[in-house]
């Protein structure tokens, strides 16, 4: 299906289904412990044996030597992969350095071996007695001092998004601001580690995997093993977080396959924690220079953001300045991303890449702005707002109601009691402020297709190899089906995650929602065709309800449909140009209460609230669940997560979960959400659009601003912590 | 993990002398930390002790008013014990700012004692580490240093010791009883229990081969308001930046000891004497000598803020 015109009225606007605040049909599943997750599978195929990955040693260099005798003298050993023994390797378009390691070692952690042995015990111990020997050579791994050595290169500059004359405009403007701002490294640390299980048979290749993006990982697998993709299957029904760290095929699954192919038996890996910080992919640091100039009564006429991240020779930037080219209005403007070469492991996708850390730091300018011209906050922001593309002002937004959201978080949470001059509100022992921030992250149309099929006993079952990585795809898939099919939710099965069904969306860039279910739409639609077709009804009459098929006077249950067999249906949601004509864009607005301690400067969360406006809410349930899941994100983005860089050996030091410190329930408070009515005839039949990286959008921002408004300390550097403050605290008893 | 062998002890002094007789072997009672260490092949005992079957499980008061902790008394079960909420509050409030519910189940009032320092240097095998594979160098001297020592610490290491339980037993002066491989039972000053890291710090106790923790006596309670202030990142489950343990008295004197800042716990019992004069006075002799690193030099201004926000409080 061709999605090219705007959506007008169609089945799923009944909302019978679509739009109930559901519990996910799959939680059952995951209370009781039966819902299959990648390394559990024992049942699926015989013989597993058990591989465990070593690590490189060294950031950057090359293997001297490499001995696994010792190794394979291990009882239970029955196969050591290393760069040596693997064969050729191709590397998948989306790695950037290869997941198998040797003899050029391109990062710490990078895997150089995998040993496979008949238990997890014994292929760990041998892992310990696969002697490598490396030759070092220097490496860039500190993004300050290749920022400086950047310099003013002209060279970083070509791809830069201009609009105006921003020196002369910024020159001229009355109020100004510019400031330097940095954020961290961080690592996604999702509960669930990267863990597959491959089996040959013959030269095909099946794995079981945790994965978001399973066309991805079945072409770069098959990329990388070179063979044809149509030989590898890949199945991950359940993922347990991924956060973006398993949109990629990673080294689990790429050396699962060859310790399989190698020791002749199935054969499971999954990264050991400390691993996964070097190993895998991270959302890569930033430092980020904001330029605003506004006339004396608050209208911005000029604003840059320009920010500096590393990457690996063939990695990409973080595209953190992306929310800036579309947020707010202003005439002149200027953006660009600056790459340099770092050797630190990859950096990549983390949820919503790009705008969660440009607008940790768009949005403390803002509030720096906004003190200096004098005016609130939320009204600077809603001075400064635009309902067209402020660089291309004839392309309207979809739908824009990023005032809604200001207005309504501000009445809600009670903005008016914030005191506008910080260090004012006290309770007890603790310094208590507000802040607030803008959330906006666009929203991403892919294509996406689904196979439904009709039974006999009017049983709905959807195929499709989109993946529910905690966000809810199983429910809001069937609640999409029950919807176009007029059945209940218990008519509906839903089945993903697996490449044998037609390629979807997959779970990334908050895409998944709106697009896996138009997909899944598509496909109802032509069943519904197929439905009417068999039971005699003109398909553009044919209501469908209650199980029934109808028109006029006649009624026919949806099953007989299927006579004794079963009805198909296959198609796909494709998207036209709706998206160049009109910016789509989701939006919101964060208020956090926060209160430091007036003698430690330990900071905690009080309260948070999230108003988003994100076209039609499939599962007001869900879709709450993601953006509390989001805020809390946030609250360790602004307060704690730090990947430390040991600048000397190239690696982040605290890669465990002691060490790296994310949110536990103590740290996160009262949280509400509300979701402005929206629905966005522009997005897909679904009228939809994403939420689950929205709810991280300027929260880190929302939180450092009410740091500042509680102490008067405003903290430019991510993660605001005590020792930032502590200095500036007022003196004590 | 390496392949290892187990038995269980029968006595306190069966266990030590079986400890001497294979060389490098361990004593193994919750597990919480040596267990990870084995998996990481931080610690590499060819052999386990046992001992949780030694019935070193009570909390029982001694015939001079003392308390005596067992070895094998679970954290949980001794931060809920009555006596040690009554007269040792600083002590239960210390075990309940640590770990997690699960863990302090499991630990135990020895091994807390004698857990490993968390620089997370120690815990990757690929880096030098002086604690772990002596003579290698340190590589967190010049590395990422935030959550290290400030003071006590040497040209080889600036490990922290991570126990809050230890920081409140310094302060109330405990005693570490063992048992010698011999069958002799001797008591440590728990002062003297944790050493300096000097040019070794792999030896962090005075425990010698084989010695056994058989208890730990606290003194007749001194009376006093308890505090146990430990500042983190986080609200919970994170080991401190700094914490400080203070018993007060009603006319200002006191002690503390001060935990995230060394090798071990911090206590310099000269500088109580300042305590009625405040915190800056307090710190200045607490910390009189400290080395920071650019990156923890937060430390110092932290512990006397801590230290003036416990004083204020103990005033009420």
């Amino acid at each position: 299906m061709k999605f090219d015109t705007p959506a007008t009225t169609n089945p799923i606007d009944q909302l019978k289904v679509i739009g109930k605040p559901t519990s996910r049909i799959d939680g059952p599943l995951k209370t009781t412990g039966t819902a299959p997750y990648a390394y559990e599978r024992h049942d699926v195929v015989p013989d597993q044996v058990y591989g465990y990955v070593v690590g490189a040693g060294i950031a950057k260099g090359r293997i001297a030597s490499l001995s696994v005798a010792e190794a394979k003298a291990v009882p239970g050993v029955l196969a050591v992969v290393t760069h040596e023994t693997a064969g050729k390797l191709g590397k998948g378009k989306r790695n950037a350095a290869p997941l198998l390691g040797g003899p050029e070692i391109a990062h710490y952690h990078q895997a150089v071996a995998l040993v496979v042995a008949e238990s997890f015990e014994q292929a760990r111990a041998a892992a310990n007695l696969v002697r490598v020997e490396y030759r070092k050579t220097d490496g860039a791994f500190d993004l300050a001092r290749a920022k400086d050595a950047m310099g003013d290169s002209a060279e970083h500059k070509k791809e830069d998004s201009v609009v105006g004359d921003f020196a002369a405009a910024f020159a001229a403007a009355p109020v100004k601001l510019d400031e330097t701002y940095s954020t961290p490294d961080e690592t996604h640390a999702m509960m669930e580690p990267h863990a597959s299980i491959a089996a040959w048979q013959g030269d095909r290749l099946t794995v079981w995997t945790s994965n978001q993006m399973i066309d991805w990982a079945a072409t770069d697998l098959a990329e990388t093993l070179k063979m044809p993709k149509e030989k590898v299957r890949v199945i991950s029904p359940f993922v347990g977080g991924g956060f973006g760290g398993k949109l990629f095929l990673r080294a689990d699954t790429l050396l699962a396959a060859l310790g399989a192919r190698a020791a002749g038996r199935p054969v499971k890996v999954a990264l050991p924690r400390p691993m996964m910080a070097n190993n895998t992919t991270h959302r890569p640091a930033t430092i980020q220079r904001v330029r605003i100039g506004a006339t004396a009564d608050g209208r911005i006429t000029a604003i840059a953001h320009e920010s500096w991240s590393g990457n690996l020779p063939d990695g990409k930037p973080e595209t953190a300045t992306d929310q800036t080219r579309l947020l707010y209005a202003g005439a002149n403007r200027l953006s660009g991303t600056r790459l340099a070469h770092l050797d630190l492991p990859e950096g990549n996708a983390m949820r919503a890449p790009g705008e969660a850390p440009g607008l940790m730091v768009l949005e403390i300018a803002m509030d720096e702005m906004a003190e200096r011209l004098k005016i609130d906050p939320v009204e600077f922001r809603i001075l400064n707002d635009t309902q067209v593309d402020p660089e291309k002002p004839e392309r309207p937004f979809s739908q824009r109601q990023l005032v809604q959201c200001l207005r309504t978080g501000a009445e809600r949470f009670g903005w008016s009691k914030r005191s506008a001059e910080p260090a004012r509100m006290r309770e007890g022992r603790w310094l208590v402020g507000i802040g607030m921030a803008a959330a906006f992250r666009n929203n991403l149309l892919t294509k996406s297709a689904a196979r439904v099929r009709l039974d006999k006993r009017g049983v709905v079952t959807v195929e499709t190899d989109m993946t529910d990585i905690g966000t809810g795809s199983y429910t809001i898939i069937a609640q999409t089906a029950a919807e176009m099919m007029g059945v209940g939710l218990d008519r509906v099965v839903v089945r993903l995650g697996d490449s044998s069904f037609p390629a979807s969306a997959g779970s990334g860039g908050q895409w998944g929602a709106n697009n896996s279910t138009a997909g899944v739409y598509a496909a109802c639609v032509k069943l519904r065709e197929a439905v009417a077709q068999k039971l005699g009804f003109n398909s553009a009459d044919a209501q469908f309800a209650d199980g029934q098929v109808g028109s006029g006077n006649r009624r026919v249950p949806l099953a007989q449909a299927a006579g004794d067999g079963e009805l198909t249906a296959e198609d796909g949601i494709e998207y036209g140009d709706l998206d160049k004509k009109a910016q789509q864009s989701t939006f919101g607005a964060h208020f956090v209460e926060v209160g430091v301690d007036a003698a430690t400067a330990e900071i905690r969360v009080r309260r948070m609230l999230a108003v988003c406006a994100a076209g039609r809410i499939l599962n007001p349930l869900s879709a709450r669940s993601q953006v509390i899941g989001a805020m809390t994100m946030g609250v360790g983005a602004a307060l704690m997560e730090e990947l430390a860089v040991d600048t000397r050996g190239g690696f982040f030091v605290n890669h465990d979960l002691a060490s790296y410190e994310v949110p536990v329930h103590a740290d996160i408070p009262h949280q509400e959400v509300i979701f402005l009515d929206e629905t966005d005839p522009m997005s897909s039949p679904m009228k939809a659009k994403g939420v689950g990286e929205l709810g991280l959008c300027g929260v880190g921002a929302a939180i450092a601003n009410a740091v500042y408004n509680a102490t008067g300390v405003r903290v430019r550097d991510y993660p605001v912590t005590l020792d930032k403050l502590i200095d500036r605290m007022p003196p004590i008893g | 993990m390496k392949p290892f062998s187990y038995e269980r002890a029968g006595s306190p002094a069966e266990a030590a002398a079986a400890a001497v007789r294979t060389p490098g072997a361990k004593f193994i009672a919750g597990g919480t930390n040596l267990l990870d260490l084995m998996k990481l092949e931080i610690e590499t005992p060819v052999h386990l002790i046992d001992v949780n079957g030694l019935s070193l499980d009570k909390v029982e008061p001694t015939p001079d008013g003392a308390l005596r902790i067992g070895a094998l008394v679970r954290n949980t079960d001794l931060a809920a014990d009555e006596r040690v909420r009554r007269d040792y509050g600083v002590l239960s409030r210390a075990l309940l700012a640590g770990a997690s519910g699960q863990l302090r189940n499991k630990a135990t009032t020895a091994g807390n004692l004698l857990q490993r320092t968390r620089c997370p240097y120690f815990y990757d095998t690929a880096q030098p580490c002086n604690k772990r594979r002596p003579g290698s160098g340190c590589a967190a001297i010049g590395g990422f240093s935030r959550q290290l020592a400030v003071i006590g610490g040497s040209e080889a290491c600036i490990a922290t010791h991570p126990s809050d339980m230890a920081v409140a037993m310094r302060v109330l002066d405990a005693a570490v009883e063992t048992v010698r491989p011999d069958g002799a039972a001797r008591s440590i000053p728990i002062a003297e229990f944790h050493r300096l890291p000097g040019d070794t710090p792999h030896i962090e106790t005075v425990l010698e081969p084989g010695e056994l923790i058989t208890a730990v006596t606290l003194p007749r309670p001194v009376g006093g308001t308890h505090i146990y202030h430990k500042v983190r990142d986080r609200a919970s489950y994170a080991f401190a930046l700094v914490a400080v343990a203070a018993v007060v008295q009603p006319d200002g004197s006191g002690r503390v000891a001060l935990g995230g800042v060394a090798h071990k716990p911090w206590r310099v019992e000269a500088a109580e004497a300042e305590m009625p004069k405040g915190a800056k006075a307090v710190t200045a002799q607490l910390l009189a000598g400290a080395k920071p690193t650019p990156e923890n030099a937060f430390k110092l201004p932290l512990v006397e803020r801590t230290l003036g926000s416990v004083l204020a409080e103990a005033k009420g």
